[in-house]
């Protein structure tokens, strides 16, 4: 919302500087966003106040030399006037003419002003110079030139009270300031409405005469004047309707000070009749609209036209200003006469009733509606008016009357109409005001500042609460509220009230005196903290992608196979793109299209990433929302240096499984990797992870099917997708110790050569399991197939380390334990021993 | 005699200066100490001598022999480290090469700026809480103040899941559910997490983002304590020179409600681009929790009061690092990931 100062003026003195006021505001909660100067010395192009000035065209003669070109002789209040050569096309066709009283913008040798005829905004110092062959050395000015308007039309004129000579900066200069104010409040909405913010910041009256031209001029309210047969059918939607008859205006364009205040407030000027309707709505806040009277229908047998506040029936149809057809449904409420709707209550008026050249009798509308049917009936319909949008945060009631007055006198003068003395008013909606009790204390407690009662009734004051000691009980206030303030029910408002105007920047800090609450563990969030560390220190990037994503991309995990089941996912009603309307329940697709992206400029990429995935739950509206964790790892296992230019190895299945187990290892928890099959990955290359029995994920490579669906290169890709929460749930108390020995270890190597088919972990499991307890550890050191060990077969080699705790082994005590693991692995897996 | 043994003494100690070889060092030690070096020699004419200059020479002359020897081991060891520091110098390397790539990976930058909003935060008390992300309109809007239709709801655009059911807007809705869980303990939590707006992706806002909530509730939780934990963050988690500055606001789930705003750390509050001139930029919104949500979370508002508070993470993170689009944090171009 944009303010001029020069308008605000009108309500309230103000003798602080504008960025001061905008600051205070700003601070109490109305946000001045930006301050647009005019013309004054903070503006981008200052009116110099000695050299452009208002002046008075006297005579216009034709030029010696050029068609084109008129000499002007302007008064600017010096003893002399001053020919200008100018170009002004008003001013071509007045050529010849004397005695003009034509108020101009007149600027001297020396003035800067912009280049009316340059394509951006060049700053240009007037000089003296010759055009063919006359000398000029000022000239009268432009919209453009003054950096008021973007485009070069015609000079500017200036209304007759203007006074030559006088500074122009001084009659129409400007700041005008930009409000963005949060929430909704239609009180804060209007020029009136900024003023009263202001006065109680600043500390000085408020000027209300525009608030009651009723009582100046004496305008009697009846609910049956003698031009209108008003009914409201529906009190619950329509509180209050209040209507003035304004007869005999002229239809013509606003004058000067109005168009430039609209201009300044953001608003095209129409004509005057329109344009007092905009005026007011932005002075006081109420959306007002004007129907030619003469176009208003009565009903069968009536004289007077009719306006009847009803719901619409369903179907029912009107043309709204904006050309369009609308449909009305049952919940809408409208304005009809006595042939049909003429308006969509408190959103458009009709198009057949609008106000144009001809209207000669104004029907001004000053209603309220409620306003969640208003928001209801402006989103249904798409019609987001400022009226619409004025009445969906709740208006005064008591302001139709008051609008509907100012606008009507508004009208007179400027139409040259008649205002019946009349005012058509009905109020069934009237409510009782509000009173709220507040204890100071009560005050203190919620802000921590002790503001003082004098201070406080000060404040509420200033903004129209009326405040009074609360019946036998003077530690209590009793608060009346105004009846603009729709937003004000409860203490806690009136704390706000307080709190802004004496200023948060006056508040000190303080530190929590209250309770420290009971601290609690949080294994989620330290199992995640952990997993994300442990997977940096393998090398691993973290990314986070997109929790919205499409069916399409889960279905690219299974190629060759239906699309997945729509109905087995969340999907947005109103999602930005079909590519991301879906929520995910994997995070695969997206890691995967991650990596491509990032193939492009890396050759080594290895990431994951923890996020959620969301299962529809029967029977609950909200999903389940577990968290995965996504590894990719694809490429070149070192990163190319000088230290080892040639090792050109890609991450394989052995890659990523040793990320997976480094993970478990510093989560504690002890798991298992069994072959499966999973349409997505390598049918010989794929492990399902199972920890104390339960399955918690999927280890392995890339399908090549699947590769290419994601358009990665023809290198492995090595894919994990593993349920965290069901992994953290694995981690177990603390390891304890196991002591170290301080007598020397016996190493052996071991090569069991047993069928292909028998898993690694088979042996190893029994080698373990045999050894028991002597020996310590068991790692597997090479892998070997061939002709040595004869065809369907392989051979394991391991080396075995023996330790006691207590002693030193003797060979035959390592001989007995060897001999034990021989027997068990010949027993149970028919294996044989190598060399 | 003693001259003859000074002389001799003389000779060695200038001829061990000039030795440069481990060799020659024992060619001098045979020569003067050996069994038939001349101080050995000297040492056995003892007994040629009259008895009584006996003792004085065979002092003079032992004295004289473990100072050649001393002088000899320190001789050996200055050899020896000479040697060894000859033989190094072949080996050495370019110490301008670089080093040998080692790792770690990289945390995420929202991830980077997360650790340190919890860990400012867990210094004040305040535990981490998570809160589902997709939520009911009643626990996204409705019990925090805005019930169907209000108008503020107008700030937020929502994706709707379906009737009833939205991705959530703000973290806020986890207030409610905190409340609930933990009536009647007093709280202080964080609660962060991804957020989703029906908004138009460009180089300021994403339709998914961060944001991490924090609530206090207890008995005597006052505004001025919203104020200096506030503060208290902005000093830590920003570095704490700029001025900073609360103003009033609008939120239907808190009253009063303020923003905190910290002089724009790029300018230095002299107005520039990204504070669109203002000198300011806005970290946080906040404000006492309104009585209605205190009420839907199980607290009585006659005796128990709280504040509540939302700062963004990656706006933040954009601030301290420069970063001039918010689109780069869930591109995860790895070139950029890779610089934090
Ligand atoms: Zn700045």
């Amino acid at each position: 919302m944009k303010v001029p100062m020069s308008w605000l003026e009108d309500y309230i003195d103000i003798d602080v500087p504008v960025e001061d006021l905008a600051e205070r505001m700003t601070l109490a909660g109305l946000e001045v966003e930006s301050i647009e100067y005019v013309g004054l010395p903070q503006a981008e192009l200052p009116w110099d106040p000695e050299k452009i000035v208002v002046g008075e065209v006297r005579s216009v003669r034709p030029h010696p030399n050029a068609d084109r070109l008129v000499l002007v002789e302007v008064d600017y209040g010096e003893p002399d006037t001053e020919v200008v050569v100018t170009g002004a096309p008003s001013l071509l066709k007045r050529a010849g003419e004397d005695e003009l009283h034509l108020k101009v913008a007149f600027a001297m040798e020396g003035a800067r002003l912009y280049d009316g005829h340059g394509s951006g905004r060049e700053v240009l110092t007037l000089g003296k110079v010759k055009i063919r062959g006359v000398p000029s050395r000022a000239m009268v000015a432009s919209e453009k030139e003054l950096g008021i308007s973007e485009e070069q039309v015609d000079i500017i004129y200036l209304p007759e009270d203007a006074l030559v000579g006088m500074p122009l900066v001084e009659y129409m200069g400007d700041a005008i300031l930009e409000f963005d104010i949060k929430g909704p409040f239609a009180h804060l909405n209007s020029v009136i409405g900024v003023a009263r913010e202001a006065a109680a910041l600043v500390d000085v009256p408020l000027r209300r005469d525009v608030l009651e031209e009723l009582e100046r001029h004496g305008t009697e309210l009846s609910s049956e004047p003698d031009y209108l047969n008003l009914e409201i059918l529906d009190p619950s939607l329509c509180p209050r309707y209040s209507a003035a008859l304004i007869n005999d205006v002229e239809v013509r364009p606003s004058p000067f000070w109005m168009q430039l205040r609209l201009r300044r407030a953001g608003v095209r000027p129409i004509n005057n009749i329109v344009d007092v309707t905009n005026y007011v709505m932005l002075e006081l806040g109420q959306p007002l609209h004007a129907f030619d009277y003469d176009l208003l229908r009565s009903r069968p047998g009536d004289e007077r036209p009719a306006i009847i506040v009803r719901r619409a029936e369903p179907g029912e149809q009107m043309r709204t200003l904006d050309g369009q057809m609308r449909v009305f449904d049952d919940r809408m409420l409208l304005i009809t006469d006595g042939g049909g709707p003429v308006a969509v209550a408190g959103v458009m008026g009709g198009e057949e009733s609008e106000v144009s050249q001809e209207t000669t009798d104004v029907l001004l509308e000053a209603a309220n509606f409620d306003y969640l049917n208003v928001r209801r009936t402006s989103r249904e319909l798409g019609l987001a008016t400022e009226s619409a949008q004025r009445f969906g945060r709740q208006v005064d009631p008591e302001l139709t009357v008051k609008a509907a007055a100012r606008a009507a006198y508004l009208m007179r003068d400027l139409a040259d109409g008649e205002v019946a003395h009349v005012m058509d008013d009905l109020f069934p909606g009237r409510e009782p005001r509000r009173v709220v009790r507040i204890q100071p204390a009560h005050i203190a407690r919620i802000l921590g500042v002790e503001v003082p009662t004098d201070d406080i009734v000060r404040i509420l004051t200033s903004l129209e609460f009326e405040v009074a000691e609360s019946d036998g009980d003077p530690d209590t206030l009793a608060v009346t509220v105004p009846s603009h303030r729709r937003d004000v029910t409860r203490p806690a408002d009136l704390v706000e009230e307080v709190g802004r105007i004496w200023g948060y920047d006056r508040f000190p800090t303080t530190r929590m005196r209250d309770e420290l609450p009971p601290q609690r563990e949080n294994p989620r969030l330290e199992g995640a903290e952990r997993v994300r560390d442990l997977l940096v220190g393998c090398r691993l990037d973290e990314v986070i992608t997109y929790s919205l994503g499409s069916i399409q991309d889960e279905g690219r995990l299974h190629p060759g196979t239906p699309r997945p089941d729509a109905d087995a996912y969340l999907r947005l009603r109103n999602p930005l793109s079909s590519a991301q309307d879906t929520l995910r329940q994997t995070l695969l697709p997206s890691l995967l299209e991650t990596v491509r992206q990032n193939l492009r400029f890396v050759d080594r990429v290895a990431l994951f990433e923890i996020g959620r995935i969301y299962l529809p739950v029967k029977g609950s509206p909200l999903p389940e929302e577990p968290r995965r964790l996504g590894i990719v790892m694809t490429g070149p296992r070192e990163e190319p240096s000088w230290l080892q230019h040639q090792d050109p190895t890609l991450m394989g299945f052995f890659d990523l499984k040793g990320v997976v187990e480094t993970l478990l290892n510093g989560l504690a928890v002890e798991g298992a990797f069994e072959p499966a099959a999973q349409a997505a990955f390598h049918p010989g290359r794929c492990a399902q992870l199972t920890v104390d029995g339960d399955s918690i994920g999927t280890v392995g490579e890339l399908h090549p099917l699947v590769r290419e669906t994601f358009q990665l290169p023809d290198q492995p890709v090595c894919v994990s997708e593993i349920d965290l929460d069901g992994l953290l749930a694995h981690c177990g108390p603390p390891r304890e110790m196991a002591p170290v020995s301080a007598h020397p270890p016996i190493y052996e190597d071991l090569a069991v050569v047993v069928d292909e088919e028998i898993p690694a972990a088979r042996v190893r499991d029994l080698i373990v399991e045999a050894g028991a307890p002597l020996l310590r550890s068991v790692a597997l050191f090479d892998v070997y197939r061939g002709p040595q060990v004869g065809a369907g077969r392989k051979s394991l080699a391991h080396r075995l380390t023996y330790q006691a705790a207590d002693r030193t082994l003797t060979d035959r005590e390592v001989a007995q334990v060897r001999e034990a693991i021989v027997s068990q692995l010949t027993r149970e897996l028919d294996a044989t021993l190598r060399g | 005699m003693l001259d003859e043994l000074r002389q001799v003494e003389e000779e060695a100690r200038s001829s061990l200066r000039v030795v440069q070889s481990g060799e020659n060092l024992e060619i001098w030690r045979r020569r003067y100490l050996g069994k038939n070096g001349a101080l050995t020699e000297m040492l056995r004419s003892v007994g040629d001598l009259p008895k009584d200059e006996r003792p004085a020479f065979g002092r003079a002359a032992n004295e004289a022999k473990r100072g050649l020897e001393e002088a000899f081991q320190r001789r050996a060891d200055e050899l020896e480290r000479q040697d060894t520091e000859r033989e190094l110098r072949g080996g050495s390397v370019d110490v301008t090469l670089p080093g040998r790539p080692i790792g770690p990976g990289h945390l995420h930058i929202t991830t980077q700026t997360l650790r340190q909003i919890y860990a400012i935060f867990a210094d004040m008390g305040f535990q981490v809480y998570e809160a589902p992300e997709v939520e009911t309109d009643e626990l996204n809007f409705g019990l925090l103040n805005m019930p169907p239709d209000h108008p503020a709801r107008d700030m937020w655009d929502t994706f709707w899941v379906e009737e009833g059911v939205v991705m959530r807007t703000h973290t806020s809705p986890g207030q409610i559910r905190a409340m609930r869980e933990y009536c009647p303990e007093p709280i202080r939590v964080i609660l962060p997490g991804k957020c989703y707006r029906y908004e138009q992706v460009s180089a300021r806002s994403e339709h998914q983002f961060y944001q991490v909530e924090g609530l206090a509730v207890g008995h005597d939780i006052r505004m001025t304590d919203l104020i200096g934990t506030l503060t208290e963050f902005a000093r830590r988690f920003y570095g704490g020179v700029g001025r900073l500055r609360m103003r009033g606001s609008y939120f239907p789930f808190t009253e009063p409600s303020i923003e905190a705003d910290i002089e724009c750390i790029l300018c230095e509050g002299l107005g520039c681009r990204v504070c669109k001139n203002s000198g300011w930029l806005e970290i946080a919104g906040a404000g006492m929790v309104h009585p209605v949500v205190l009420e839907n979370g199980g607290y009585d508002p006659t005796e128990w009061s709280g504040f509540a508070f939302g700062t963004g993470v990656e706006r933040p993170a954009m601030l301290k690092h420069g970063i001039d689009d918010i689109r780069l944090f869930y591109g995860n171009d790895l070139r950029f990931l890779r610089q934090f």
